[in-house]
């Protein structure tokens, strides 16, 4: 394709996903919805109910039998409500949609270990594929350096907003994410880590020099100079933030919980294409799972995944997120709307996906006080829909984030 | 652990094949008449029977009607249906399940390669595709050429060989089609084309060889001495050009799929076009030149720079416009388990119900040129059909079975199917190299 054409074909599709608005104000607003469901997912759903934001924050939830809507404020008007959508695990804002080197940032493939990367440098507030997740509801991205690096840097929590990634940031630097997969393996000769075993090595070799770096900090080694990438690793080993291990194969999973056994950090399983083997174990170490995409193709490493995985996890009693995960080529982003429908009509139900995508998201993340449910002084964030948001042919009518209408007109 | 479960389940399937040919053989004594009473009905070549009965003999639909107009012979096995939702198996005009891949890399015009020389009729896909209710596949090969070779078109019957999956034409001919493709995908160092331009002209040069070709043979009136020496490139092309195999063209954009309009007008060919992922801003065009529009639906945009403008709204725009549309996977692109999806979301965007069930079924056998045997429930036809747990547009849906000229080849209620339905230890394979279509798509 010419250069012509990749910029004409470029711009077409960037006017259509724009964000309404050109330039806005994120102080929060005041905004009331009426619905026939609202589901808070803190507690049982209200029928004919009334959302309440003031200043950005909910002032109030219930139904409308009790809740008045204050004079002078929009209201709008939807059959169903739920809190603004989660994906517990993105990439959208760094791997963006035109799929050219210029706009693939998710992953850096020059050394294996760089946990000194950090999503915040990365994230582009203004890639249509934003737009395009808010237009289905999404009002809150983990996001940031993908699977395919043995560490590949820190990620970011956003609100689906903004030009800027100040406007959009909620949490700077959330979880550290690493991969023991195939994807993080290299058959380059004289590279590595070409195997599992050497991947192991080379985490553990690193999490050691974290270690003894904590160490002579502490006790003022003045020799001892700043080292960025080890204080991320040294954030993770002191419990600050969780380390994000893509791991599908059972025995990287294994590997995964043999490795917080023997440093202690909090961990996060994500992806776990075969984690339905080892519920006990997962269970056991109080590790959560944000699960692949219910749609992801099953194959390579992934060959033996499950519609069923989040469901099969959250009746053993783990804690489960969904997410869009990493996607190499069509499509470039998975959305966790669609993702938690296959969820739902594969086991979960309608409760169990869509708290695996707001409540319990939230918690996973550490955000629960402000976002994932509809409860008086949480954020304003809403997604409406004309039927069961799951429904192949329902539509997103409009996504509110802090009270500002982020996306309006079905989608 | 997995390798016990593995061949545990290749026995059943040795075993289930067994039971289905022993069956089979019965049934020729004494004609096998299966009788699907109660469901709701979608015919797609009528209206919906709220409350119906499907007539099965010998693999052949005998009668489709209300459970009160069709009697049902006291020796019939009868399925009581009732709550459920049966309607044609799902018909998939573009799918690279069980590999199939054609054209190497030494030229980008491969006429006599054919695929069925490299499907891996054992591939989980097929099995997948079946839980998908899918009972119809055309399985190409890929798009990084401007030719790629002749397709397969294949039904899903229970398999062990390619040959098991066939189909044969009235004149005894393997139906299949010619996979073509323009765009970037088959974009390279020569002899591959390095521009659009180039790419059209290596088209038009190869289509006049087989019109001068088919001229020699003409003229040759069957004297040994005149007749060319045969070439199975040029015999493959000349089918194309007599319209007995259809050219199904992979193209994104506006302008490509008019160029494939501009080439099917200069040349004649039949020609179903494939993804068109831009068909929203030229759909008038598509339906004057009276060309079937076999259509991707993809959920998110993005991943491919010349497909980035594709829309969920291209159904209902072809649609609106007249013009003739159906859907296909392409798995792996999209999940043949997942298909009727694919129909739904383009009811999301506007399309007819109507449209999109028959988008499913009879449009996408009419494009194979198989629609006097499958696509729709009507006395005379294959047996083709899936019992659904309801609506085929709701995501709660399940595919419960799937029927293919009478034999049952899909039922969730079996492990193993179930298994393929759903995924788990045990569904994959380690003898595929992983997406290798995938593989190739990306490098171009």
């Amino acid at each position: 394709m010419s250069a012509l054409g990749r910029r004409l074909g470029g711009l077409a599709a960037c006017a259509a996903l724009a964000a309404p608005g050109a330039s806005q104000d994120w102080a929060g607003q005041d905004l009331a919805v009426r619905a026939g469901t609202i589901h808070t997912m803190a507690g049982e759903a209200i029928r004919d109910g009334v959302v309440v934001v003031v200043d950005g924050r909910i002032a109030a939830v219930g139904p409308a039998s009790e809740v008045a809507i204050p004079d002078g404020v929009p209201v709008l008007e939807a059959a169903v409500v739920t809190p603004g959508l989660i994906d517990a695990h993105s990439v959208v804002g760094l791997s963006g949609y035109l799929n050219s080197p210029h706009d693939q940032d998710q992953v850096e493939r020059s050394a294996p270990i760089q946990p000194d990367l950090r999503a915040i440098d990365a994230y582009n507030a203004r890639e249509p594929l934003v737009a395009w997740v808010r237009e289905h509801g999404v009002t809150t991205l983990h996001t940031g350096h993908g699977p395919g690096a043995l560490v590949a840097g820190e990620t970011m929590i956003v609100k689906t907003r903004g030009e800027t990634v100040d406007e959009a940031v909620v949490v700077p630097r959330a979880m550290l994410a690493a991969t023991l997969a195939e994807s993080a393996l290299t058959e380059e000769e004289g590279k590595s880590p070409g195997t599992r075993g050497k991947a192991v090595a080379m985490l553990r070799q690193r999490l050691i020099a974290a270690q003894e770096y904590l160490g002579k900090r502490a006790s003022g080694d003045e020799e001892t100079g700043r080292d960025l990438a080890l204080e991320s690793l040294g954030r993770v080993l002191e419990g600050e933030i969780p380390l994000l291990l893509t791991a599908e194969r059972h025995q990287d999973i294994a590997s995964a919980l043999r490795l917080q056994r023997e440093f202690g950090f909090r961990l996060v399983l994500d992806s776990g294409a075969e984690s339905y083997l080892l519920t006990d174990e997962i269970r056991a170490a109080g590790v959560p799972v944000i699960v692949h995409p219910p749609m992801v193709r099953p194959s390579g490493e992934r060959e033996n995944a499950s519609m069923e995985t989040a469901a099969r996890l959250a009746e053993a009693g783990i804690p489960v997120a969904l997410q869009s995960g990493y996607e190499a080529y069509v499509p470039k982003t998975r959305v966790v709307l669609f993702e938690a429908a296959v969820a739902a009509a594969h086991g979960l139900g309608f409760e169990g996906a869509l708290a695996a995508i707001t409540r319990d998201a939230a918690e996973l993340l550490g955000i629960a006080d402000r976002v994932g449910t509809l409860e008086p002084g949480k954020d304003g964030d809403l997604a409406l829909y004309d039927g069961d948001p799951f429904e192949y042919t329902s539509h997103c009518l409009a996504t509110v984030i802090e009270g500002v209408v982020v996306q309006d007109g079905p989608r | 652990m997995g390798k016990a479960m593995r061949s545990a389940g290749r026995r059943l399937v040795a075993w289930s094949a067994i039971c289905l040919a022993a069956g089979t053989w019965a049934g020729r004594a004494d004609a096998e008449i299966r009788a699907f009473v109660g469901a709701e009905i979608l015919p797609i070549a009528g209206e919906p029977i709220p409350e119906g009965t499907l007539l099965v003999r010998d693999g052949t639909i005998e009668a489709v009607g209300p459970v009160g107009e069709v009697a049902v012979p006291a020796k019939a096995e009868v399925h009581d249906v009732a709550g459920k939702v049966l309607m044609p198996g799902l018909v998939d005009t573009h799918s690279h399940v069980g590999g199939g891949w054609a054209a190497d890399d030494s030229a980008p015009i491969q006429p006599a390669v054919r695929n069925l020389d490299s499907i891996d009729a054992r591939d989980p896909g097929f099995q997948r595709a079946r839980a998908g209710g899918l009972t119809v596949l055309n399985v190409m090969p890929g798009s990084g050429h401007l030719l790629s070779g002749q397709t397969t078109y294949l039904k899903l019957r229970e398999a062990g060989t390619i040959d098991d999956l066939l189909i044969h034409t009235a004149d005894g001919r393997i139906a299949g089609g010619m996979k073509m493709a323009n765009g970037t995908n088959p974009r390279g160092e020569p002899p591959f084309p390095g521009t659009r331009g180039k790419a059209a002209a290596l088209v038009r040069e190869q289509l006049v060889k087989a019109q001068e070709y088919r001229a020699k043979v003409g003229a040759a009136a069957g004297d040994p001495e005149e007749v060319p020496e045969r070439d199975l490139a040029m015999e493959a092309l000349v089918e194309v050009l007599e319209g007995e195999r259809v050219v199904h063209h992979h193209t994104h954009r506006h302008d490509d799929i008019l160029t494939v309009l501009r080439l099917r007008e200069e040349f004649g060919f039949r020609l179903v076009l494939q993804h068109v992922s831009e068909a929203w801003k030229v759909a008038d065009e598509i339906a004057a030149a009276g060309v079937p529009s076999s259509i991707i639906v993809i959920d998110s945009p993005g991943g491919k720079l010349e497909a980035i403008d594709i829309s969920m709204e291209n159904g209902r725009a072809l649609e609106e416009a007249g013009a003739f549309v159906g859907f296909h996977t392409d798995d792996w692109i999209t999940d043949s388990r997942l298909f009727l999806r694919s129909a739904a979301l383009a009811v999301r965007a506007g399309m007819s119900r109507e449209g999109a069930l028959h988008g499913l079924t009879l449009a996408g056998a009419t494009m194979l040129d198989l629609a006097e045997r499958t696509g729709s429930l009507e006395p005379g036809k294959d047996a083709d059909f899936i019992v659904l747990s309801g609506d085929p547009l709701s995501v709660y849906t399940q595919v419960l079975e799937t029927w293919v000229e009478g034999e049952k080849v899909f039922d969730r209620a079996r492990p193993e199917d179930r298994l393929a339905a759903e995924g788990g230890w045990g569904a994959g394979t380690v003898r595929r190299e992983p997406i290798a279509c995938f593989d190739e798509e990306m490098g171009r």
